[in-house]
């Protein structure tokens, strides 16, 4: 087998893994990082089936802007919820 | 009883509910409070009685939604994995489909001057898909504006806790080293990158949606470093709606007929150029620019509505 080949097939094992550990994660925080690190694994395997204005896409929307979305949507939520609106604070 | 007025019209204190509260007091003899008491106990012990059987059903519905969670996977895996089984391998010839894709590889470069063929396909053979898709990402948009924006009407409304809002760090600059040390060396590197992949989209891989996504992440990037403010000052709403409008509407001028022509379009009289210049493949570079302008202004516009509920501070 290529070294290729393993990659992709090691790539494609951690994708899997990504998208079971993003519904089992109970912590939303972790959730989004792992859906972040999914869109950089698909980054990379984008490029490997040399798409890369695919992979230059994923990167930004995937792996930037639509985690950069959830982690301010997430900081909203909690500052509602929390009687001290600083304990939660994380700065995007 | 100046201060109390002005306290009432903040909405600190409710004059009537004094009123209403002791009114009931004095009306009410003991005995009647007695058996309002007793009255209420009932209902809540009625209330706990029936709580538990909501509990029961709950619980049926839970084992119910769990089992019918399962099968609906399953058969949606079952019909998805057929699909992909009667897919032609990957990287081999379909025979369905090798006409189009035979022209697009043998005649793109000569048709439409753009050396990436992707560039060519969504931006000339199939100009009014990325038309459909780039108005798609203006109506989301204006979506996320109906629903997130805060204007003088829900700014002070009851619903919404203005001083909370004013008392968060939204409209100050956040003072992190690390991010803003990070900020002046990469913001514009990312800048350049993302012009050098919105305007070499015919040549290179990239193009508009790109280039865009990446000169919106530029921009939000500075904006969580530097805060609001330094971005208000070039990037206000105006300027936003503008630029979307002056780039959609010449979209829509531009490549809006073959809705009525078909697919095959008209003949374009602008030169081609050289193919690998900047300035080649007609009609491409100005699209190319019109969908990364509209991408940035949607991506910065999401980032600026999710934080603050406006855009430029109007």
């Amino acid at each position: 087998m290529q070294m290729v080949e393993i990659l992709k097939i090691t790539l494609l094992i951690i994708l899997i893994g990504c998208a079971i550990a993003v519904n089992l994660t109970p912590s939303l925080l972790q959730a989004v990082v792992i859906f972040m690190s999914y869109s950089s694994v698909m980054c990379i395997l984008w490029i490997l089936m040399e798409s890369p204005d695919l992979a230059i896409t994923e990167a930004a929307v995937g792996a930037g802007v639509s985690g950069i979305l959830f982690l301010v949507t997430l900081k909203k939520i909690r500052r509602e919820d929390s009687a001290e609106p600083g304990e939660t604070e994380d700065d995007v | 009883m100046k201060k109390t007025f002005r306290r009432w019209l903040d909405g600190d204190i409710d004059l009537m509910e004094n009123i209403t509260r002791t009114a009931h007091e004095h009306d009410m003899d003991r005995d009647e409070i007695k058996k309002r008491k007793k009255a209420v106990s009932e209902i809540i012990r009625q209330r706990e009685d029936s709580q538990s059987i909501i509990l029961a059903e709950e619980k049926g519905f839970r084992i119910f939604y769990n089992i019918a969670a399962i099968i609906s996977c399953v058969m949606l895996i079952t019909v998805l994995l057929y699909c992909v089984a009667n897919l032609p391998r990957f990287g081999q010839e379909n025979v369905k489909a090798t006409v189009v894709t035979q022209r697009y590889i043998e005649k793109g470069l000569e048709e439409t001057g753009a050396v990436n063929i992707v560039s060519g396909m969504i931006l000339d053979y199939r100009a009014f898909d990325t038309l459909g898709e780039s108005h798609v990402l203006f109506t989301a948009l204006v979506c996320v504006m109906v629903l997130l924006r805060k204007d003088w009407k829900n700014m002070n409304s009851k619903f919404e806790d203005y001083s909370s809002i004013r008392s968060d760090r939204y409209f100050q600059t956040e003072k992190d080293v690390i991010l803003q040390t990070i900020g002046i060396v990469m913001v514009p590197c990312i800048f350049v990158f993302g012009t050098y992949v919105l305007l070499n989209g015919q040549n290179s891989p990239g193009g508009g949606f790109s280039g865009g996504a990446i000169l919106g992440a530029a921009m939000i990037i500075f904006t969580a470093a530097f805060g609001f403010r330094k971005v208000d000052r070039f990037f206000t709403l105006k300027l936003s709606s503008y630029v979307t409008f002056v780039a959609l509407s010449f979209y829509s001028f531009a490549k809006g007929y073959v809705f009525i022509t078909g697919a095959n379009g008209l003949d374009n009289h602008i030169p081609k150029g050289i193919p690998g210049a900047i300035l080649s493949g007609g009609l491409i570079l100005p699209l190319d620019i019109a969908v990364g302008l509209v991408v940035a202004c949607t991506m910065y516009g999401f980032y600026s509505l999710f934080r603050r509920g406006s855009i430029g501070g109007g």
